[in-house]
């Protein structure tokens, strides 16, 4: 019974963190952060592989397979489309124009449109 | 060397525990980092690293790697997932980004549901009846990842257009809706009392029933609500498979997401002037209401425009205000209203972008898609900054906007949306809508401000029109 109380203690002292982290989010950050804290509920990924490990049979083990594919997706996608988010946020560029870049994916998306 | 000695003599597991740690301190620094323009991208790699660390450190574990058939679908399975998830993130538009973040939460609450669900299979195999406590964490990871699933699952398809956008609604919704609730409660407290793991199979499939009837009433609009509320289920899941297997890696970063979560669905009710419960089962916009249009703006019409003299209107204006909306990130148009805003901006003209809180389909998602267009974020006003300077503006320029901008919410109390905090572009002297059509917004509300004597419109498509524009601003 320590062992649940114990787990209830971490749960609630990282409820408060969790409020208290990002508690000053400026708005044009929601959406990345929205996206990276679904990244970060993606080390769902270790208690997939420990559920993994302990299949027997079967069921199990494709219950086992499809939970770690699941939890992959979660975790690996998570994190590479909030980097991709991001990778579009600098300052003011430094050089008066970048021409290059903005006519590229121009024409990528006039090509797929 | 004695210290080093007492080192090594740690037990694997005790080692496992603390990298585990030091990923919980990662992921808390990543989230810290998110909050901060400047931080957020190296933020999120630190989250990454941590969570490739805490991966890695698990394949120790003996019960992770004991067998090699185990191991080895472990690894196909990890294999099969990242070859499919890196493109898909990759090569995804950026308009179509919260259907991809729905999909991915989806998945997660899918992963911890079936945790749970196997590690109260593999008890139930061993014979021992397990402690109340053990079979309620498992059923609450069933629970919520289920509804987490379900509805991330319909919020991907009314986002992809998959299905109606708007709020789908049947007879005797909400009682319908409570019996489905009910009848979870009825065979959790049974499968608690039980042990049986049968009652956890009808929860299992009560819940992703449950998660779809939830989500069917909930409009468009609101939707990026819903994603980050299941986002914050999703977490509350993966704490509770934490409890189920004993870790505390998976308790603290659930949580963590959990409630942070929670607190940004509050800010973004919040910026729509509405209260959670009320987007949640009022079917808003379900019907086009009658309060909207009581106005009699039926026998009004609207003042059609064409580019060149709208062009001449920006070229000769000291400040221009451009407020986006989903409609600019449907045409994609987000590098030409830059084009545009440079334009103006080398004329001397004042440019800024307003812009709205819920602007686009999430919080955020309209400075996502103008950074994608190298528009530096120090010229993106938030709402509560651009409102002061709406007075003094010359033109705002409304581009595939609507409800962001609909006076109604503060003068029309019958209104749906009244009280939703909105831009003031009828305080500027001119105001230009760039729109497809008169069809109302998200919202479906008629929108008064499209008929003022100030409004004038430029139908079309808004990629063509803003090239439109470019070139007479070029030519006037």
């Amino acid at each position: 019974m320590t062992g649940i109380v114990w787990y209830l203690t971490i749960f609630v002292l990282a409820a408060f963190v969790g409020y208290e982290v990002i508690s000053k989010v400026p708005s044009i950050l929601h959406t990345p952060l929205m996206s990276g804290s679904n990244a970060i509920h993606g080390i769902v990924l270790v208690g997939a592989l420990f559920i993994m490990g302990e299949a027997t049979g079967t069921a199990q083990l494709v219950l086992g397979f499809v939970t770690v594919f699941l939890a992959t997706l979660n975790i690996v996608g998570g994190f590479v489309v909030t980097d991709r988010m991001l990778e579009m946020f600098r300052a003011k560029p430094e050089r008066p124009a970048a021409p290059a870049r903005p006519a590229a994916a121009q024409e990528r998306e006039d090509g797929s449109s | 060397m004695m210290l080093a000695y007492s080192a090594v003599s740690f037990p694997l597991s005790t080692w496992r525990s603390a990298v585990f740690l030091v990923a919980i301190i990662g992921f808390v620094l990543a989230l810290k980092g998110l909050s901060s323009p400047r931080h957020a991208r190296p933020g999120n790699l630190l989250g990454a690293a941590a969570a490739l660390l805490a991966v890695g450190m698990t394949f120790s574990a003996g019960t992770v790697n004991h067998s090699a058939r185990n191991l080895g679908l472990a690894f196909g399975a990890m294999a099969l997932g990242t070859a499919v998830a890196v493109p898909a993130a990759r090569l995804v538009k950026m308009t179509a980004m919260p259907q991809m973040v729905a999909i991915f939460n989806g998945v997660g609450g899918g992963a911890a549901a079936l945790i749970s669900v196997t590690e109260l299979l593999h008890i139930h195999s061993t014979g021992v009846s397990p402690a109340t406590y053990v079979v309620v964490e498992a059923l609450l990871g069933v629970l919520i990842g289920c509804v987490s699933f379900a509805g991330s699952a319909i919020s991907f398809a009314k986002l992809q257009e998959l299905m109606a956008t708007r709020p789908i609604v049947y007879p005797a919704q909400q009682p319908i809706n409570a019996l489905v609730g009910a009848g979870i409660v009825a065979l959790f407290v049974t499968a608690v009392v039980t042990g049986s793991v049968d009652y956890a199979f009808g929860v299992l499939g009560l819940s992703l029933i449950l998660g779809a009837v939830f989500t069917l009433p909930i409009g468009g609009a609101d939707v990026p609500v819903l994603i980050s509320l299941l986002n914050a289920f999703t977490g509350l899941a993966v704490a509770a498979s934490g409890f189920t297997l004993g870790n505390p890696l998976l308790i603290v970063a659930g949580t963590l997401v959990g409630a942070s979560g929670t607190l940004l669905t509050r800010l973004m009710s919040k910026a729509m002037g509405r209260s959670l419960p009320n987007i949640l089962f009022s079917a808003f916009g379900a019907v086009v209401t009658a309060t909207g249009t009581a106005e009699g703006l039926e026998g009004k019409s609207v003042k059609s425009s064409t580019p060149e003299d709208v062009g001449v209107l920006l070229a000769y204006a000291r400040k221009v205000a451009i407020i986006p909306g989903y409609g600019l990130a449907v045409a994609q148009a987000q590098h030409v209203v830059k084009e545009l805003a440079d334009e103006l901006a080398s004329r001397g003209v004042d440019v800024f972008y307003a812009i709205h809180p819920v602007a686009g389909r999430m919080p955020g998602h309209m400075n996502v898609l103008l950074a994608e267009a190298n528009v530096p974020y120090d010229e993106l006003k938030e709402m509560d900054e651009a409102n002061p300077e709406m007075p003094t503006t010359d033109v705002a320029l409304v581009v595939g906007a609507n409800d962001t901008v609909n006076p109604a919410a503060v003068d029309t109390p019958g209104s749906p949306i009244y009280g939703m905090p909105i831009i003031h572009a009828d305080q500027a002297e001119h105001i230009v809508f760039l729109k497809r059509s008169m069809r109302p917004g998200f919202a479906g509300i008629d929108n008064a401000l499209l008929f003022d004597d100030k409004t004038v419109m430029l139908f079309g498509d808004a990629k063509d029109t803003l090239q439109k524009l470019v070139a007479a601003v070029k030519a006037a």
